[in-house]
């Protein structure tokens, strides 16, 4: 899977590479179309079959893809801030469809889900503000690389090692996870603003949830993301949720979440790309139910493990390109000081 | 494509034996220059990838011939990345005032040959003429390298061209040649002058206007998006809700 991963990174920068040289020695079938937004021309399948790959992942894995989806098109040689704010764009879709099957089995807390949006909403709507000061000072590339190392750095590596020491644990002892214990009492349940919430099982202060939606919301904005890699292990470590309703109230979420953020930037700066986001969840849809079915064979932890590796390979290639001296250190942007 | 090469080039030998016939009655001072491009419209449509325009034309004696393209003028910002705390970062930066955002140039011989260097800085011709000038208080070594980095960025996505293009001449008095716009071509209106060179002196010009625009379905969504926004975003966000419930009903029984 990380081969293949690697080779969905090399081919992308293979054909940037190409089309920069107007060369014609991609093999795939020439079929260009203009992105208006983007402003760039780009082949057709190339940009489904990177939807489709991520969505391929995301099926198997489970997760939104955006993590992935955002610096593929930045490698492809989509300006960063079409692609972040494209994806954005792009995951409201693939949250939609998740959502459904979680809403038929009763999965979504709505009440947890709405406090966490209303977070949500304020953390990204500043998020865009920030993006757009940040970009005017020349530092957006910068800064969208950066958290892109820092947190999938961090969300790799701990996947990574979770998921070998079950590895580990199952074939020394033959199973048995440690339960989480319900009801801990921490310095969590002296905050202000309690509230109940039933699906959940939680009585918790709202402030927490608050706080957790405001900085995923601000992710969303800056990363393209949707932020279920952060969300939910913050949903269930941080604020004791059940693992049955941390997936389908995380979608809940995002979906709105997203939504602003494609409303925003459009408003904003313009960088909603339809066209682009049309082809990429129309290869997105498609992949992610052979990667669900494909999935279903593997085992989780084995999953797990994958993901991590995965999420580390972006983040080491992403360190890789901030840390070696770049062939051009000057670079040019449109506008004024 | 609307245009074959085959057709370009009866169109071509037509319009060229027409200026040849018109020539000595339109004109009968020795510099006569006459030139045509053949299509005054670069049209960005969606299968846009980029676009050859014919340059054509014709002296009434022998001369040598130089074109310049430019597209639109644009404020550049120019940034220089330096090593801290062990990453590359954007540190240190310059403006630039006025950098046309297409620039390309032909010859029918190398230009320092067919004129003098103060002709040609004169009249600008020729990328090392440009008068790029940050406007920013920085020193004469960096003012070099930014004016350099500005250059060679622009070469690299194709918007100036890396050297002068060949104008090859049919007999004495033809010309053509290919000026060439990528599929990232910016919009607007470029000028191309046209000049006749003669014992390394301008001894006539032409100008013409070009015109770059989006036209169908891509000008348009760009249109809405700048023009709209509010109603842009909405509907980017309708388009990707409906089609998330399409594929959660498509593939709900599989």
């Amino acid at each position: 899977m990380i081969k293949r991963q690697l080779a969905i990174v090399a081919f992308a920068q293979y054909v940037r590479l190409n089309n920069n040289n107007q060369s014609n020695a991609v093999s795939l079938p020439k079929m260009q179309i203009y992105l208006p937004i983007a402003e760039i021309s780009v082949n057709i399948f190339l940009i489904l079959g990177l939807g489709g790959g991520v969505g391929f992942l995301s099926g198997l894995f489970g997760v939104g893809g955006g993590f992935l989806i955002t610096p593929l098109l930045i490698f492809y040689g989509i300006p960063p801030a079409v692609s972040v704010a494209t994806a954005a764009n792009q995951i409201v879709a693939s949250s939609v469809s998740g959502v459904f099957a979680h809403w038929r089995r009763g999965n979504v807390d709505l009440k947890m889900g709405l406090v966490l949006l209303v977070g949500g909403i304020v953390g990204s709507t500043v998020g865009v503000w920030v993006f757009a000061w940040l970009r005017s000072l020349g530092q957006i590339d910068l800064v969208i690389s950066l958290c892109y190392v820092i947190f999938l750095g961090i969300i790799g590596g701990m996947m990574l090692f979770e998921a070998s020491r079950a590895i580990f644990r199952t074939r020394r002892k033959g199973g048995g996870i440690r339960r989480r214990k319900k009801h801990q009492h921490s310095y969590i349940h002296g905050l202000p603003f309690k509230m109940r919430f039933y699906r959940s099982g939680l009585y918790i202060s709202a402030l927490l949830p608050l706080v957790i939606g405001f900085f995923v919301g601000m992710l969303t904005a800056l990363m393209g993301v949707g932020g279920g890699f952060v969300m939910v292990p913050a949903m269930i470590y941080l604020l004791g949720m059940p693992t049955g309703v941390v997936i389908g109230t995380s979608l809940f979420q995002i979906i709105f979440v997203t939504a602003n953020v494609t409303f925003l930037q459009s408003i904003q700066t313009q960088t909603v790309d339809v066209a682009l986001a049309t082809l990429l969840l129309i290869g997105g849809v498609i992949g992610a139910q052979f990667g669900a079915r494909f999935g279903s064979r593997l085992k989780a932890e084995h999953l797990r493990a994958l993901l991590g590796l995965l999420v580390l390979s972006v983040c080491l290639k992403l360190l890789f390109d901030l840390v070696i001296e770049p062939s051009e250190l000057y670079s040019i942007m449109p506008g004024n000081l | 494509m609307p245009f074959s090469p085959h057709m370009f080039r009866i169109a071509f030998m037509a319009a060229v034996t027409v200026i040849a016939a018109t020539l000595p009655l339109k004109n009968s001072r020795a510099d006569a220059l006459v030139v045509d491009l053949s299509n005054h419209l670069v049209a960005i449509t969606t299968g846009f990838t980029g676009t050859d325009v014919l340059l054509f034309g014709a002296v009434q004696n022998e001369g040598d011939i130089i074109v310049t393209v430019r597209g639109p003028d644009q404020d550049m910002v120019v940034r220089r990345k330096e090593r801290t705390v062990g990453i590359w970062v954007n540190r240190e930066s310059a403006t630039f005032k006025n950098v046309p955002t297409y620039y390309a140039s032909a010859s029918n011989r190398p230009m320092d040959i067919i004129a003098n260097d103060n002709v040609l800085r004169d009249y600008r011709i020729g990328l090392e003429h440009q008068r790029f000038i940050a406007a920013t208080d920085i020193t004469e070594v960096d003012q070099k390298a930014y004016r350099d980095a500005l250059v060679r960025n622009m070469q690299n996505i194709g918007l100036f061209n890396q050297r002068p293009a060949k104008i090859s001449f049919l007999s004495n008095q033809l010309f053509r040649t290919d000026i060439h716009f990528p599929a990232n071509t910016p919009t607007g209106t470029y000028m191309i002058n046209v000049y006749l060179i003669r014992d390394g002196r301008i001894a006539s010009v032409k100008t013409t206007p070009l015109v770059v625009s989006k036209t169908g379905v891509s000008a348009e969504v760009y249109d809405f998006a700048h023009r709209y926004s509010a109603l842009y975003g909405i509907i980017a966000v309708i388009i990707a809700v409906i089609s998330g419930w399409v594929a959660s009903v498509v593939f709900r029984k599989g």
